[in-house]
């Protein structure tokens, strides 16, 4: 049986007015069904462009090669209509900050609902709001019933997310990708939602693809990481591996980066670029 | 609701209060003598000080402002005796000049305004909105450049200018449409259509360029939004992502230009109405002008300042049933 996600030789590339850029350049990676999958980079790496490349919303000033295929359908291959198909229904995406990402003119409930009935065909808007509801009360949102009804702005931020979340996985995808889904809001809050994606993912079996900068967030849930630059993947491990014995220089400088508690204080380390060139790994 | 609807109309009775302050401030401070233009030619010094005591206009600025203000409510009358001149409530003011009280002229002129009003906002809504969400949904081709062009033109040209082209052309040169009356629609509704449709066309191209820019603006501001690409995410057909996510945010500011425009246009399109010789609330007021006509002047500010202040009240209260967030926010 082929593995979930199987992306090949994948290049992102923009038209610019100095000419066309690759931002994602001969990418390759696979995910198992039920694993985990950490990308990290600075901004600017790639990392967002590729998870959009793989659900198919790239801008239309951008172009792809390469493959892309979900449990053995060519995305790239397929029309845009079949790939809406299968958006939302058996992938699904969460970005990083969950206010804009949500409508500020419909209540949640209608925004999960929705998302619901788009991929079930025939389903009453009954039926549809019992699986919101649901669908909140997975992701730990207190008094489900009542809160559907509320409009984004009435939530905070971490509860924003986790309706983004249950939106996500009203359609029990086989697939999520979360873009940043701790960047915008504060460290407390952060490390719930982190538990909280772990949780769905031990209990649904969804598949996670993890996009940050941050390489903190992404050792507590990757089994897997690629280590992007440039549009490059200049590493790619296990995450245990990766962590105790980086051997790319840039993946080893990102670590180096990271700030931490028994250090003694002093500057914090910048990456210089000069030291480290990127290239496949 | 019911404390948002208490408090919206609480401000608006004290803007519009301020409103005929300041408006009785000025014209008291600024206005020629009434008695003088009352007295007439052969005027003495003593019948022009007669006149002033008749009508009360030697008596100090507050009590001739409250005056004023109870004659909005219970009507008042001018001077005493046989020349005793009544003014019925809601009196906005008496012309001596025709001899009529402002709120009548005003009523006589309002449907010409209306009208005109009327038809040019559905035709600019159409042009404006229509053609700048195609323009928008068709951006960079053939349609949005044409569009945006034809926009550009009519912000640019002003509509006096375009009158007249179109007097000339459509009127003079043709002979297609009639020179502008105002006939009833109740007399003959085909020379009714015939005699508004050049002035609604002129005055409804103005708008409809604004709109029509504001529109292909919006529209394009609300597809980069992030709610719109988790609409996508979410894999709705395209048509859904663009009726439910993007038009009502983008549409949300033209309801509140349209608003203050049409509510503007009701108290008298003066350029439009002076340039057709159509009888409405704006010939009223610039023939006012011209004559120095006081009261009517004021009348007519006083009527286009409560229009637009109720069109913004109506435009809040619409608001409240399109952006919750306004709605919870006036609530809580």
């Amino acid at each position: 049986m082929s593995a979930l996600l199987e992306v090949e030789d994948l290049t992102v590339t923009f038209r610019t007015a100095h000419g066309p850029v690759d931002v994602v350049d001969g990418l390759s990676f696979t995910l198992e069904r039920g694993a985990s999958l950490g990308i990290v980079g600075e901004s600017g790496s790639g990392k967002s462009m590729t998870s959009l490349a793989v659900m198919g919303l790239l801008p239309p000033t951008a172009s792809l090669r390469g493959r892309v295929s979900l449990d053995g359908a060519e995305l790239t291959a397929l029309p845009e209509s079949k790939v809406r198909r299968l958006r939302g229904d058996r992938m699904a995406m969460i970005f990083q900050d969950p206010l804009s990402s949500l409508n500020p003119y419909y209540s949640v409930g209608m925004q999960i609902e929705e998302a619901y009935r788009a991929h079930r065909a025939g389903v009453t808007r009954r039926q549809a709001r019992k699986v919101a509801v649901e669908a909140m009360e997975r992701v730990h949102i207190a008094d489900a019933a009542r809160r559907v009804d509320h409009y984004p702005h009435q939530f905070s931020g971490g509860m924003r997310q986790r309706v983004m979340i249950a939106m996500a996985l009203s359609t029990e995808p086989d697939l999520l990708i979360a873009d940043e889904p701790t960047t915008a809001l504060d460290v407390t809050v952060q490390a719930q939602i982190l538990d909280l994606l772990q949780e769905v993912r031990r209990e649904t079996g969804t598949a996670l693809v993890l996009i940050s900068h941050d390489l903190a967030v992404v050792s507590e849930i990757a089994e897997d990481v690629v280590v992007m630059r440039h549009g490059l993947a200049v590493e790619q491990a296990p995450a245990e591996r990766l962590f105790s014995d980086p051997r790319h220089p840039y993946t080893r400088a990102l670590l180096d980066a990271v700030p931490r508690i028994d250090d003694e204080i002093g500057e914090l380390r910048a990456i210089d670029s000069i030291d480290v060139v990127g290239g496949k790994a | 609701m019911v404390r948002f609807l208490v408090t919206r109309l609480a401000g608006m009775v004290g803007v519009l209060f301020l409103v005929v302050l300041f408006t009785y401030a000025i014209f008291f401070a600024l206005s020629p003598d009434p008695a003088v233009q009352i007295c007439g030619k052969n005027c003495t010094p003593e019948l022009i000080d007669q006149i002033r005591t008749n009508l009360g206009l030697d008596r100090p600025f507050y009590e001739q402002f409250l005056g004023f203000l109870s004659g909005l409510f219970v009507g008042t009358t001018y001077g005493t005796g046989a020349n005793a001149i009544d003014c019925a409530a809601p009196c906005l003011g008496y012309s001596f000049q025709t001899g009529q009280p402002v709120l009548e002229m005003f009523e006589q002129r309002f449907g010409v305004s209306a009208t005109l009003a009327v038809g040019a906002a559905v035709l600019w809504l159409f042009m404006g909105v229509a053609g700048g969400m195609l323009a928008a949904i068709k951006k960079g081709t053939w349609f949005d450049r044409a569009a945006t062009g034809a926009a550009l033109g009519g912000v640019s040209i002003p509509n006096y200018v375009l009158a007249l082209v179109l007097q000339y052309v459509l009127v003079v040169k043709l002979g297609w449409l009639p020179f502008p009356q105002a006939v009833p629609f109740g007399a003959d509704p085909g020379q009714w259509f015939l005699n508004f449709v050049m002035p609604w066309l002129v005055l409804a191209f103005t708008y409809a360029s604004m709109y029509q820019r504001l529109t292909r603006a919006n529209v394009l501001d609300t597809l980069d939004e992030n709610f719109v690409r988790t609409a996508r995410a979410k894999g709705l057909a395209p048509r859904l992502v663009w009726r439910r996510h993007a038009l009502r945010p983008a549409l949300t500011p033209v309801v509140t230009l349209f608003g203050m425009d049409f509510a503007g246009l009701l108290g008298g399109a003066i350029i439009i109405e002076t340039v057709f010789g159509l009888n409405g609330v704006g010939k009223m007021a610039s023939d006012s002008i011209t004559k120095n006509d006081q009261p009517v002047i004021m009348g007519v500010t006083l009527v286009a300042a409560f229009l637009v202040i109720v069109g913004n009240v109506i435009v809040d209260i619409v608001y409240t049933t399109i952006d919750p967030r306004v709605r919870i926010g006036a609530r809580a």
